[in-house]
């Protein structure tokens, strides 16, 4: 139980996807301009992220290792992502109106973004077990969604400050990531031993 | 295709439309793997690699591909060139394949790989497909190196492992930390899109109509 709780610990604060493994950069500088979408677009990569955790470790595990196939490790968990965001797409539309209409848009973008498929992989060479893999998956996009909704908050506020014309936009949207992250490198310092 | 349009690619490639410092792609892999010179001139290298690849099977099939699952067709072509660039730098390059890490199996989803996939490779020939892919790949390496090259110099004080400063320089190790890589690439951003807003200008007053940066 305290080792479940010490992954998740690390992998929400200590090795918070963006602000230190630099994994789905790309949707934390797109979607972060208002927290809403921020909340949206980090639910749907922990709901993602959680059920494709589970169903790589099960594909690796059951079908790439025992066939010696461990090689396709990336085309394979590329194409599951992918064809689960599709389903989980028609899923909810189906089934559950309600998550669809709040989280629909943000779906598709989530198969090119690499929090995902690197969650997989590094549960894989990490070693850990089947609940380790889909706590690791659920907590790292926790991470994710921490970073991306504190993000959002920041630019809100810098929306109204006035930085030198060449900052404006993402520069200076990068310097305040890069300040966070500093701050986010303090926990850095925790052990647990 | 001729020399000069050529040419103009490249600086597109380079600087215009610089994959990294104007279009904003492939900036997870930017980020985590300039903390030296050699680990970007490496992942560089490997875009440059399966962006040539992917976009001439790319040009090759676009007429074959049917249109609606054609963004899952060019993921499994990517995918596939990613699996043998990840196995050779595992074989011929084990040190830099250590160092780069999950990054080499993530190109499959670099931003920039499926991005000229869909806006170049789909509409045109062949030829002009691997140009393209060359330019892109070119500047998105450059990019890579320039942004290592602050880092690992003001960071270790070293320039492709060999020491610039002496003893006296006290590296500031803050700029290879996750932190750094952020601030660095924000304030190169922002001293490119200066360069840009100046050549925007100077656009403007020599056509005297309006600027045409959205090429």
């Amino acid at each position: 139980m305290v080792d479940i709780l010490i992954l998740m610990f690390s992998a929400i604060l200590i090795e918070n996807y963006i602000f230190s493994k630099f994994l789905g950069i790309c949707p934390f500088l797109g979607v972060s301009d208002n927290p809403s979408t921020a909340v949206g677009m980090g639910f749907a990569v922990t709901f993602v992220m959680t059920i494709s955790s589970a169903v790589t470790y099960g594909v690796y595990y059951l079908i790439l290792e025992p066939l010696g196939v461990e090689y396709l490790e990336t085309i394979a968990f590329i194409l599951i992502i992918a064809s689960l965001v599709q389903f989980i797409e028609m899923f909810l539309r189906k089934y559950i109106p309600a998550l669809y209409s709040a989280l629909g848009i943000y779906l598709p973008l989530i198969t090119t973004n690499c929090a995902v498929l690197g969650a997989a992989m590094l549960s894989i060479q990490e070693g850990h077990s089947f609940i380790e893999s889909v706590i690791y998956g659920f907590s790292s996009a926790i991470g994710f969604t921490l970073a991306l909704v504190i993000f959002a908050g920041v630019r809100e506020r810098m929306a109204l400050a006035k930085p030198p014309k060449a900052f404006r936009g993402v520069p200076i949207a990068l310097v305040a990531a890069g300040l966070i992250a500093m701050a986010f490198s303090g926990f850095l310092g925790i052990s647990f031993n | 295709m001729n020399g000069k349009k050529i040419l103009s690619q490249f600086k597109k490639g380079l600087l215009t439309r610089n994959p990294v410092f104007v279009q904003l792609l492939g900036m997870c892999s930017a980020l985590a793997v300039t903390t030296t010179v050699v680990n970007a001139l490496g992942m560089g290298l490997s875009v440059t690699a399966v962006l040539i690849c992917s976009n001439v099977i790319i040009s090759l099939l676009r007429n074959i591909i049917p249109r609606q699952i054609r963004i899952a067709s060019y993921i499994v072509i990517i995918s596939g060139f990613v699996t043998v660039v990840e196995m050779l730098l595992e074989a011929f390059a084990p040190t830099i394949s250590k160092s780069l890490g999950l990054f080499i199996p993530l190109i499959v989803v670099n931003c920039i790989i499926l991005a000229r996939a869909e806006a170049y490779a789909s509409k045109h020939e062949v030829l002009p497909s691997a140009i393209d892919g060359l330019t892109m790949g070119v500047g998105y390496t450059v990019a890579l190196v320039v942004l290592a090259f602050v880092r690992e110099l003001f960071g270790s004080g070293t320039v492709l492992g060999f020491t610039v400063f002496g003893d006296w320089y006290k590296p500031a190790s803050m700029l290879i930390s996750p932190a750094g890589a952020f601030i660095t690439l924000g304030c190169i951003i922002a001293v490119v899109q200066k360069f840009l807003m100046k050549k925007e200008d100077r656009d403007f007053k020599k056509e005297g109509s309006e600027g045409k940066l959205n090429g």
